[in-house]
C-alpha cells in the first residue's frame, strides 16, 4: 500500500528514517514548518529555515525516491515574540508560492496568547489571498477549548472548513472537529499525542472519511513509521483496507492537493525535468515489491505499538 | 530592453498560449513596479501559469541566442525559467543588480535557483556577482551546480583560475560532465593540469574508475612531463 505521512519534521531526521520510510511504503510526506526545539532569535535563522525546508530538504528526500512537500507559516511559538514574528510576516509572502508548498502551517495557539491569535488570523488572510490550505497545530494544554477555538476563528475569517486541516486531534476533539466539516489529523506520537492502538479505535467509531493519520515526527522521541505501523496495526485489527488507505494516503492527498502543488503523478510518473533535478525514482514502485518496514536496524520493527 | 531579453520574451510569449495575455500584463508590471512585490509574486506565479515544459527552440534560436550573447545557450530551458530570468531582467533598476540577485537567490526553490543562475550571462554588473555565484558551485544539489559549470560562459569569462579550477575538480568528483562546461581547453591551464594528474592517480591507486572526459582539459598539456607520462598510461590501458 501505498502511504503519505502528511506531517514529519524531515529537517530533524538521519538519511536511515528516509530509508526506513521509504521502504514502508511512503511515497510523499509534507514538512510543515514548525518550531526547531529551541527559538529562533533572528529573523535571518528562520528564513534560512524556509529555504531549507523548501529547497535543500525537498533534494533530500529525492534522493530516497520520496516526494517531498511542505507548509510554510510562523509557528504559535515564535509568534510569542514579537520583533521576529513582523519580520517572518514580512518574508512569508515570498515562501508560499514555492514549488512545493501545500498549504500556510503549522500555526495556530500554544498557550493562546493575544499575539498568537494575532499573527494565526494574519497568517489565514494570507491564505485566503493566495487560496491555500491551512494546517493548523492544536494546542497540548487546554487542547479542548484551544481546538474549538482555532475553529471558531477560521469561520470567524470566512474560511472553508474544507481547505482546513486541524491537527493533533484526539478523542476528545475528534467529534467536533469532524462535526464542523474541518479534516481532523492524528499524529501517531510516542507519550503526547495520539497512539497506534488508540487510532484504531477511533477509526473504528468513525470510519476513514476526513481522517488523516501522520507521524509528525521530530527532533524528539517519535517515530518516522508512524503511518506504516498504524496502517499495518489497523489491517490486522479489522479495519477494512479502503478505509486504511484513505486514512493514510487518500485523504491527505485530495486535502493538500487542493494547493494545486501536489498530486499523484508526481511519485507514479515524475516528469523527466523532475527526475533529473531532484527526484530519483521510487524503487518500490519500479520493482513492484510489498513495502517492508524491517530495514534499515531491526529496533524499528521491535515494536509495532506506539503507545 | 537588450537583445536578449527580446529574444526570450519572444520565445515565452510564443509557448504561453492561453496566459499570453496573464504574461504581458504580470511583465508590465513587474517594470513599473516602484517596490518588488510584484516581482516576487511574478516568480512564484511563472511555473503555475505556464508549465514547467522546455522551451522549443531551432537552431535559429539557437544561433540568435549565441550572437546575442556569445557562448550563451539557452538549451535545456524550461519556459518557467526563461519567464523567470525575463522578470528579472524586466524589472527597473530601483536598486543594484547584485543586491536584488542575491535576496531572490537566498529565497529560491531549486527550480528557480537553477533559473537564476543560468540566467548569468545575460545579466548586468557581472562582476559583482561573484558571491552569488560561489555560493551556488558549492550547493550540494548537483543541477544547481551545473546551472552554473554547463552550457554557461559565465565561468569562462569572468572566473579566475582558482574558481574556474575548483569548478573543474568539483565537476569530476560530483560525477558532472566536463564536456558541458564552456571554454574547457580554452580555459585550461598548468595548475590545473597538476591537480588532474592527481586526482587521476587518486582514483587508479583506489582503483577507481577515472572520468573519461578529465582528459579534454589536460591535452593542451601533453607534453609536460606529468601529463604526458599519465596520459601514456591511459592510452596504454586495456
Amino acid at each position: 500500500m501505498m502511504l503519505i505521512d502528511p506531517h514529519a519534521h524531515m529537517i530533524s531526521r538521519t538519511t536511515d528514517d528516509y530509508q526506513a520510510m521509504a521502504d514502508a511504503g511512503v511515497v510523499a510526506l509534507i514538512e510543515p514548518a514548525f518550531w526547531v526545539g529551541q527559538p529562533r532569535t533572528f529573523v535571518g535563522t528562520y528564513v534560512d529555515y524556509l529555504s531549507t525546508i523548501v529547497g535543500w530538504e525537498r533534494f533530500r528526500a529525492g534522493q530516497f525516491g520520496i516526494r517531498h512537500y511542505c507548509t510554510v507559516g510562523l509557528n504559535s511559538k515564535e509568534a510569542n515574540n514579537e520583533e521576529l514574528a513582523e519580520g517572518v510576516m514580512d518574508w512569508l509572502p515570498r515562501f508560499a508560492l514555492k514549488e512545493g508548498v501545500v498549504a500556510i502551517g503549522e500555526i495556530g495557539y500554544d498557550e493562546q496568547t493575544p499575539l498568537e491569535d494575532k499573527y494565526f488570523r494574519s497568517q489565514l488572510e494570507l491564505a485566503e489571498e493566495l487560496n491555500l490550505p491551512v494546517m493548523i497545530h492544536t494546542p497540548h494544554r487546554d487542547k479542548k477549548r484551544g481546538t474549538s477555538r482555532s475553529m471558531d476563528v477560521c469561520e470567524e475569517h470566512g474560511i472553508d472548513p474544507g481547505m482546513v486541516i486541524v491537527d493533533h486531534n484526539n478523542e476528545e476533539t475528534v467529534a467536533e472537529t469532524l462535526q464542523r466539516g474541518f479534516w481532523a489529523g492524528f499524529s501517531i506520537y510516542p507519550s503526547t499525542k495520539m497512539g497506534n492502538a488508540r487510532m484504531v479505535e477511533i477509526l473504528r467509531q468513525y470510519g476513514g472519511e476526513r481522517i488523516i493519520v501522520d507521524s509528525a515526527c521530530d527532533w524528539g522521541i517519535s517515530d518516522c513509521l508512524g503511518v506504516a505501523k498504524t496502517a499495518q496495526l489497523a489491517l490486522e485489527r479489522g479495519i477494512p483496507k479502503e478505509t486504511v488507505q484513505k486514512v493514510c494516503y487518500q485523504n491527505a492527498l485530495d486535502a493538500y492537493g487542493q494547493s494545486g502543488q501536489m498530486k499523484e503523478e508526481d511519485w507514479l510518473e515524475p516528469p523527466a525535468i523532475d527526475q533529473r533535478t531532484l527526484f530519483e525514482g521510487n524503487s518500490i514502485l519500479r520493482g513492484g515489491r510489498e513495502p517492508h518496514i524491517e530495514e534499515p536496524g531491526d529496533r524499528r520493527q521491535r515494536n509495532l505499538l506506539i503507545e | 530592453m537588450t537583445l536578449a531579453a527580446k529574444l526570450l520574451r519572444t520565445w515565452v510569449l510564443a509557448q504561453a498560449g492561453g496566459e499570453a495575455h496573464w504574461l504581458t500584463q504580470s511583465l508590465d508590471r513587474v517594470a513599473s513596479a516602484s517596490q518588488e512585490r510584484d516581482l516576487y509574486i511574478f516568480m512564484g506565479l511563472a511555473p503555475r501559469r505556464l508549465g514547467k515544459s522546455d522551451l522549443a527552440l531551432g537552431a535559429d534560436d539557437l544561433a540568435a541566442a549565441d550572437a546575442a550573447c556569445p557562448g550563451w545557450s539557452p538549451k535545456g530551458w524550461s519556459i518557467d525559467g526563461a519567464a523567470r530570468v525575463l522578470a528579472l531582467l524586466t524589472a527597473p533598476p530601483t536598486r543594484a543588480f547584485a543586491d536584488r540577485f542575491k535576496d531572490l537567490r537566498r529565497t529560491a526553490d531549486v527550480a528557480e535557483m537553477i533559473a537564476l543562475y543560468r540566467g548569468l550571462p545575460l545579466y548586468p554588473e557581472p562582476d559583482r556577482l561573484h558571491f552569488e555565484v560561489g555560493e551556488g558551485l558549492r550547493s550540494n544539489i548537483k543541477a544547481v551546480f551545473e546551472s552554473i559549470a554547463h552550457h554557461n560562459p559565465f565561468p569562462r569569462d569572468h572566473f579566475d583560475d582558482h574558481r574556474w579550477n575548483q569548478m573543474i575538480l568539483k565537476a569530476l568528483f560530483v560525477e558532472s560532465r566536463l564536456a558541458s562546461v564552456v571554454g574547457l581547453e580554452a580555459r585550461s591551464n598548468p595548475d590545473l593540469a597538476r591537480m588532474l594528474v592527481d586526482y587521476a592517480e587518486e582514483r587508479i591507486a583506489a582503483d577507481r574508475p577515472v572520468p573519461e572526459d578529465l582528459w579534454i582539459p589536460l591535452r593542451p598539456f601533453h607534453n609536460t612531463p606529468g601529463v604526458a607520462a599519465i596520459l601514456q598510461r591511459e592510452e596504454a590501458a586495456p
